[in-house]
Formats: structure tokens, sequence, C-alpha cells
């Protein structure tokens, strides 16, 4: 069984985005860019299907600039067997993503498409669903725990979703869409000799009119700003100082 | 998953550090010799990640690298246009006349004004493009050695617990072998400290001297940018005994690169340079340029200051130190970047006829291409002013810089030495005084934990400690008694935090009885390396953290 995983390419976790003087978005010049970590969990997951006998070939696919190739190549040293890159400078939206990975599912053919739940630049945590919709497959979002039971041209995936208040744990038809949250699982380390191993894996590069995707946007970005500063706490002298600030400052008592 | 055994890749040439001597370096063993299979390993989780830097570069070995530089698009965009250098008192700045005239070696024409991080960004894309095999987020944390000849590094394992032990993501380090290993490391590089040592490169010259550099990044309204102005002060805040000054440079869009830099052989123990560059800023010769900006970065890197006299044997079996690993860097001018890369080149120049020379142990040209060179001019030219300043102090320093440059143009028959380490020069609590530093206003002056913040600084939480006190009891007995614990002021990341003393922290447990105690805050170490230069009993021992720890520097910075 063939397994996609669409991983993205955004701002290291680590880098605090800085909004660009003019409101336009964030600024990202030279700074370091890295696998979204939800995707990261999903690729762990992918190859840990196959490590398990459940997956026979994982393809990874990332859909961006040339530099996305370094995301794929991290995701080939983790494990994953054959990546795809969409070339595109435009920054698609989630429901232009969907249709390219929709016309990519028809081409590469995949019983399960593994997803993480949402980027962390844009936090959209739409694409999955969209995907789904668009194929008209079964989808289990923010899973926790995944099994796959895969038979010749069927199978099921029951997967345990974090859902407010607690777990829930359904089974889905194969062929379907998974996406995956925090604590499905740690992802491995990319080391050095699998990084390199990585450099002879295939890759290759496809372009929008390849797909026949449209990628026009629909949504228009009015502004982006920094959240307000936070103030600075106080310390306070006695309990009684504290209820009183509460209740006339604070007003929450 | 968790064996213990590492995989082996040979090539012909591994190179330790991707900053601007390890970058050039591949570049030109690539050029004059294709065939050669070249590896280059850096620390920082990217290329630039860990670069920090002014920077105001001459062009001069980029020239000769890459001579279509500026068809291939390096981003060199601003000219140094406006070079002031200003002498400062409390209250008053005396800006140096006729400066090209007094002071040539500090005249900035033909430069340009610079990200050096970015401008290792784009030198890495041409490395790769020439099929160099660039792995950042992986440190070289071993020397491997056979028959008394380095024959490579092996990279730190990854996933191993704080104690120690294995974790459940463990990864083995890997062994990179080679005919030859070049040490890119940059000042006080944790494995070219280990080569000197080893094969004693270090016998017969000066002991070398540093400076630290604390900076800050800021983006200031397009009305007050002045794009190509390079101003430097010296004098105020520091007193004559100390060395150091500020920069302060306009360049890209709306970008100010703002910093200061203190010679670590400062007498003073109570001294922070990092609060030297705060207070500095409420000054009138900086604060107009700064007020109404916001900072958007923040770092700190020390510098090699020794110069000629300084520099090591250059070659030993299997490899050689270049960059300020080895200590090029014009002093008076604050400028290694050419000097690293010229070094660089002529390290893969010798390496590549070593390579095609039956590989004999030491590519030993080196040494003498390196004294052909203009690099050897230009740093025998300018090796007596640095320790003039360190001999006669800053007023009598500068005199004598001038007349040096101006009179004997750097041919004095004379060379002034350096005489002590920088970790031997401290005076005690008692001896010093201590300095009342204004307090952060958040706006144009911050602490550093805000500052650190603003360096993306991360290291693996789950991992050993990278820094170690080689003798932990000597630190309440040194450092603290009669010091009154330097490493918590030098430290520009807050590294070093005594707790339980005089109700500054809290001591927990058994310790509340002990008194004061270090704690040391490895996760948030920014990798300038003062630590291991400063502590007064050398007893601090940085080593590489698991790779792709550290600061993640921005674009600009
Ligand atoms: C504050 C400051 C201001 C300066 N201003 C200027 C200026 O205006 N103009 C100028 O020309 N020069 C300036 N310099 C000097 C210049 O930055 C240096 O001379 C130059 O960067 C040295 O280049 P390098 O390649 O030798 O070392 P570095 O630039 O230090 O690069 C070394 C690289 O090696 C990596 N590394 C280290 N150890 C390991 C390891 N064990 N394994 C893997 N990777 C490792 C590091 O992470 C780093 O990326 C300044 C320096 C400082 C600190
Ligand atoms: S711990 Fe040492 S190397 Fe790290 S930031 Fe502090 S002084 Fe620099």
């Amino acid at each position: 069984m063939k397994l996609l995983v669409p991983v993205k390419r955004v701002l290291d976790y680590n880098v605090k985005p800085r909004v660009r003087a003019d409101g336009t978005g964030v600024d990202l010049a030279g700074s370091k860019m890295s696998m979204n970590p939800f995707d990261e969990i999903a690729v762990e997951e992918a190859v840990r299907l196959r490590e398990r006998g459940v997956a026979t070939e994982i393809v990874v696919v990332s859909i961006g600039v040339q530099q996305c190739q370094e995301t794929l190549r991290t995701a080939l040293a983790m494990g994953a067997d054959r990546a795809i890159l969409v070339l595109t400078e435009a920054a698609p939206e989630p429901l232009a993503v969907a249709k390219l990975l929709r016309a990519l599912v028809l081409r590469e053919g995949p019983r399960l498409v593994v997803l993480g739940k949402q980027a962390i630049d844009d936090d959209m945590n739409a694409t999955g669903q969209m995907l789904a919709g668009l194929l008209g497959w079964a989808q289990a979002t923010f899973a926790s725990r995944v099994e796959v039971a895969a038979e010749a041209d069927g199978g099921t995936a029951t997967v345990t979703r974090e859902v407010d208040g607690g777990l829930e744990t359904i089974a889905v038809a194969l062929p379907a869409i998974v996406t995956v949250d925090l604590r499905l699982n740690e992802p491995r380390y990319a080391s050095l000799p699998n990084i390199m191993k990585a450099r002879k894996k295939p890759m290759e590069t496809l372009s929008l009119g390849d797909l026949g995707v449209d990628v026009t946007p629909r949504l228009t970005t009015l502004r982006v700003s920094e959240p307000p500063v936070r103030k600075g706490g106080v310390t306070v002298g006695s309990v009684a100082e504290l209820v009183s600030k509460l209740r006339s400052e604070a007003r929450v008592i | 998953m968790s064996e213990r055994v590492r995989e082996v890749m040979e090539y012909d040439v591994v190179v330790v550090g991707g900053g601007p001597a390890g970058l050039s370096a591949s570049i030109r063993l690539k050029q004059v010799s294709p065939g050669a299979s070249v590896c280059l390993v850096e620390k920082g989780s990217e290329i630039g990640a860990h670069i920090l830097s002014g920077a105001v570069i001459e062009p001069r070995a980029l020239d000769e690298l890459i001579p279509d530089w500026r068809e291939r698009g390096a981003p060199l965009d601003t000219a140094a246009t406006d070079d002031r250098m200003i002498y400062l008192t409390a209250k008053r700045a005396v800006r140096v006349p006729l400066l090209d005239t007094v002071m040539p070696h500090m005249g900035n024409h033909g430069n340009f004004i610079v990200s050096l991080g970015d401008v290792c960004r784009w030198l890495a894309g041409q490395a790769e493009a020439l099929g160099v095999e660039i792995y950042p987020g992986f440190g070289a944390a071993e020397l491997l050695e056979e028959d008394g000849r380095i024959v490579g590094v092996a990279t730190g394992d990854m996933g191993v617990t704080r104690s120690g032990e294995p974790g459940p993501g463990y990864a083995p380090g890997m062994e990179l072998r080679a005919a030859y290993t070049l040490f890119a490391e940059g000042c006080r590089g944790s494995l070219s400290k280990r080569v000197m040592a080893r094969f004693g490169l270090r016998a017969g010259v000066d002991p070398q001297t540093y400076g630290l550099g604390v900076k800050e990044l800021w983006e200031v309204p397009a009305a007050q940018h002045r794009p190509g102005l390079v101003q430097h002060t010296f004098g105020w805040p520091l007193d004559h005994r100390t060395y150091g000054g500020s920069w302060m440079y306009h360049f890209g869009e709306n970008l100010v690169s703002y910093g200061f830099v203190v010679g670590l052989d400062y007498p003073n123990t109570w001294l922070s340079p990092f609060d030297e560059m705060q207070r500095l800023k409420l000054h009138p010769a900086i604060r107009p340029h700064l007020e109404g900006g916001r900072r958007i970065s923040y770092g700190a890197r020390a510098l090699s200051e020794g110069g000629l006299q300084s520099i090591p044997r250059l070659t030993f079996p299997g490899g050689a130190l270049i960059g300020d690993a080895a200590g090029f860097l014009n002093v008076p001018k604050i400028k290694g970047t050419h000097a690293a890369m010229k070094s660089g080149m002529l390290a893969a120049e010798a390496v590549a006829e070593a390579l095609a020379d039956g590989r004999p142990a030491e590519p030993a040209s080196f040494t003498a291409r390196v004294r052909a060179s203009w690099l050897w001019q230009e740093l025998r030219g300018v090796r007596n002013i640095r320790p003039a300043f360190a001999k006669y102090g800053t007023i009598v320093g500068a005199a004598y810089s001038g007349l040096d440059a101006m009179l004997l143009r750097g041919r004095a028959p004379w060379t002034l030495r350096h005489r002590h380490p920088d970790h031997a020069v401290l005076d005690s609590a008692a001896a010093s005084t201590p300095i009342d530093y204004p307090k952060p206003d958040g706006r144009l002056t911050f602490d550093k934990s805000s500052s650190v913040f603003l360096s993306n600084t991360n290291h693996a939480e789950d991992q050993p400690v990278h820094l170690v006190l080689r003798d932990p009891a000597r630190w309440r007995a040194v450092n603290w008694d009669r010091f009154r614990s330097p490493e918590s002021r030098y430290c520009p990341a807050g590294v070093y935090e005594v707790v339980g003393a005089d109700g500054v922290g809290e001591a927990v447990g058994a310790d509340a009885v002990s008194g004061p105690r270090l704690q040391i805050n490895a996760q948030n170490c920014v990798h300038c390396k003062t630590c291991d230069i400063k502590d007064p009993t050398e007893n601090i021992d940085w080593a590489a953290p698991e790779g792709g720890g550290g600061p993640n520097y921005i674009g600009g910075m």
C-alpha cells in the first residue's frame, strides 16, 4: 500500500515571527525555515506504518519554492522513499493545495494520505478536510493513535482522535485521509548518514501546469499585525491587595 | 535502534565550520581540483544561523574567489560611503578629523556593509553548486587520529539524555574521514583548541587575546536611516584601561547594526560587556540613530585580537587551521572576513597541491603561501596597534596607532608583545570599582533575557550540559570568593546565574544552607565562547552541544 505525505516548509518554530513594517505579512528573508512540526509527525507515522509492514512505499510532496527541496530531503532522510516538488512562487491557499493534492492522489494512487492537522504558520487546519471532501474519501482528523488494517483493495484505519474532553476512537474505510496531532509520536532525527543517503533518493519536480490546477487566491489579506505587547506583571504585597486589584483593576471578581 | 556503531564516510577533505573561512576554502578547492570530494559540517541549524559579525567587509578576497560576484547576486548591497570615528566622553563626542590620514587602517572606501550571515548563506549556495556537500545541524565533536595524523572528525551523538544515556531518539554520531581536515570553527574553536594542544601549535607564539562583541540589529524609521554610514566610537563608557568601542552601520532596508566590542583583557571584574553596550545607547552619539526604531535581533560572539604575534603554526599532520580559528583578523579594523576568506583559499590551494602530490602528512605549502600573500603584509602592518592599547591605555594607544600608521606605516622595527592570556587579567572584586549600570527602559535599553529571546536560541532540552566546570569546587573559592562571579556579568546570554547569595535567586534543598551556588542555564548559550576564554582559572570548558542547537540568527543579522 502506498502512502502520500504532504509536507510544508514554514518558518522554524524557534524563530520569532516578525511582521513587516508595512503590515503585509511576516518577514521571512534569510530566516531559518523547516518542516512544519505536525508534518514531521505525519512522516514519522508513515515510516512506522512501513516498518510495521502496513505500507510499502511513502511518497512525500511539497508545494512551494525551490528550497522546499530541503524540506523534502529531510522527509527522505527520515525514511520516505520518493519526493515530489510542485514548484510555485505563489503561496497557495488551502483549497488550492487540496486541489493540487487531489491531482497527485489521482496520479500516484495512494490509499492513505497522512497530513499534519495544520501548519504552524497560518494555522488554517483545513487542507486535510478539503482534500477528503474533494476526493469523497473518509477522514479522521487530530489523530493521536493510528492502526491500519490494509486488505487487497480495502481495509480500515482505526484512529483515536483528540477531542474536547477526551479521546474518541473511530474506524474509517480506506482509502482515507488522516490528519495527525501532536501526541501521536515523537519524530526521529534525520541522522547524518540518512541525510547523505537521502541525496540519492529520487526527487521529481512538477509545475502547476503539469497538474492543471488554478491557484489564483480567493482570499485577501487585509492586514497582518503583531499581538499586543503584554503588560509587565506587578508584585502585590498581600492577599488583601491582590483581591482588591482583581476586583477594581482587573474586574474579574 | 540504539547500537553505538558509527557509520563512516570517506572524503578527500572535511571542513569543520561553515563561516567565511570554511566556505571559501571549499569553493576554492572545487575550483582548483573539481574532482576532490569535499564535505563541510556546521553546528548551526543552517548556514548563517551562528554567524555574528558587524559587518563592514573588504571585498578583496571575494574579488579573487568569485570575480563575478555582482552578477551572481552576492548580498553586498550597501557601499560604505560615510566614515566616522568618534571619541566619546560621558557627555560629548569628538570626531577624529582627517580619518583617512590619521588612521588609514580604519578607512572604509570601497567596502560594503553586509549581514555576514546572509553572505555565508550565499557562499554556501555557490559551494553547493560546485559539488561541496554541506551538512548544517551537525557539530564536529571529536578528533579522529591514527598514527599521529588527524584523519577526520566525528559528529556528536544525537538524542543522548542529560544523564549521558542514549534516549529514545538516539542516533550515533558519524565518522567523517579525510586525507585533510580544515578547521574553520572561528574564534576559539572547540576542536581547534584540542588540535593546537595535541600538536603544540602555539609553541613560541604569543597567547591569543580576544574581544567580545555584543550586537543588536535595529529596524529604524526610513527618515532617520542613512544607508552607507559607518560610525565607530571609542572612549566612554570604558575607562582607559579597557580596550573597546562601538560600531554602528546603516545598511539594507532601514536596518542598523549596532554593537560593542570589549577587549577580554579588561581588569574590572564588575564590568559587564552587555550593560556597557546598553548604556552607550543613551549617549547622544548613538541615541538619535535608534530611537523610534525597533530592535529585531540580538547576539554575541568573541573575536581574536592577538593579530600576527598570536597566529599559531598553521598546519599539522592531517590538516590546517584557517580563518579566525587560527586568529586571522585585522585587529584595529575589527575586520576578519576578508582574512578568513583569504586564509581559507590559500589553505585550499595548498591542500589541492598535497592531494595531487602523494598526500603527504601536512599541506605544508599553506604557511609559505600565507607569508607570501597580501594578508600577511596587511597583518604585519597593524601588528603593534592593539598591544599598544593594552600597554599604554586608550589615549596614548590611539596616539601611538596614529603615529605608527602615519610615520612608520606599520613598518616599525619592533613588535609589541601580548604578555598575558585574557583569563589571567582580572582584578579581585575588592580591588575593582563597582559599576552602576542604569536600569533598562524596555524601549532603547534592555535586559539580558528579552535580548536572548531575540536570538532565537534553542537547545534540545534533554541533553548533557555542554558547559562544564572542570573542578566544581573551585567556583566557590575562586570565582565567588575572589571575583564575585564575573561569568554572571560577562556572559551575554545570562547562562551563569548565582543563586543563594544575599537573597539573589533562591536555593533549593540542601543548598539552602550552603550559600551561593552557580546555576548554569546552558540552553540559553549563544555560543560566543567568552566563558571558555575569560574564566580566571580556565575552569569552564565549552564543548559543542547537540547539532542544530544554539542561536538561530535571522537574515540581516
Ligand atoms: C562582533 C564582531 C564584529 C565583527 N565585525 C567585522 C566587520 O565589521 N568586518 C569584518 O570583516 N569582520 C568582522 N568581524 C570578524 C569576522 O566576523 C570574523 O573574522 C569571521 O567571521 C571569521 O570567519 P570564520 O569562518 O573563521 O569563523 P566564523 O565566522 O566564526 O564561522 C565559524 C563557523 O563554524 C561553526 N563551527 C564552530 N565550531 C564548529 C564545530 N565544532 N562543528 C561544526 N561547526 C562549527 C560556527 O557555528 C560558525 O558557523 C567581526 C567579528 C565579531 C565577533
Ligand atoms: S555560556 Fe559561555 S559561550 Fe555561552 S553565551 Fe555565555 S559566555 Fe558565551
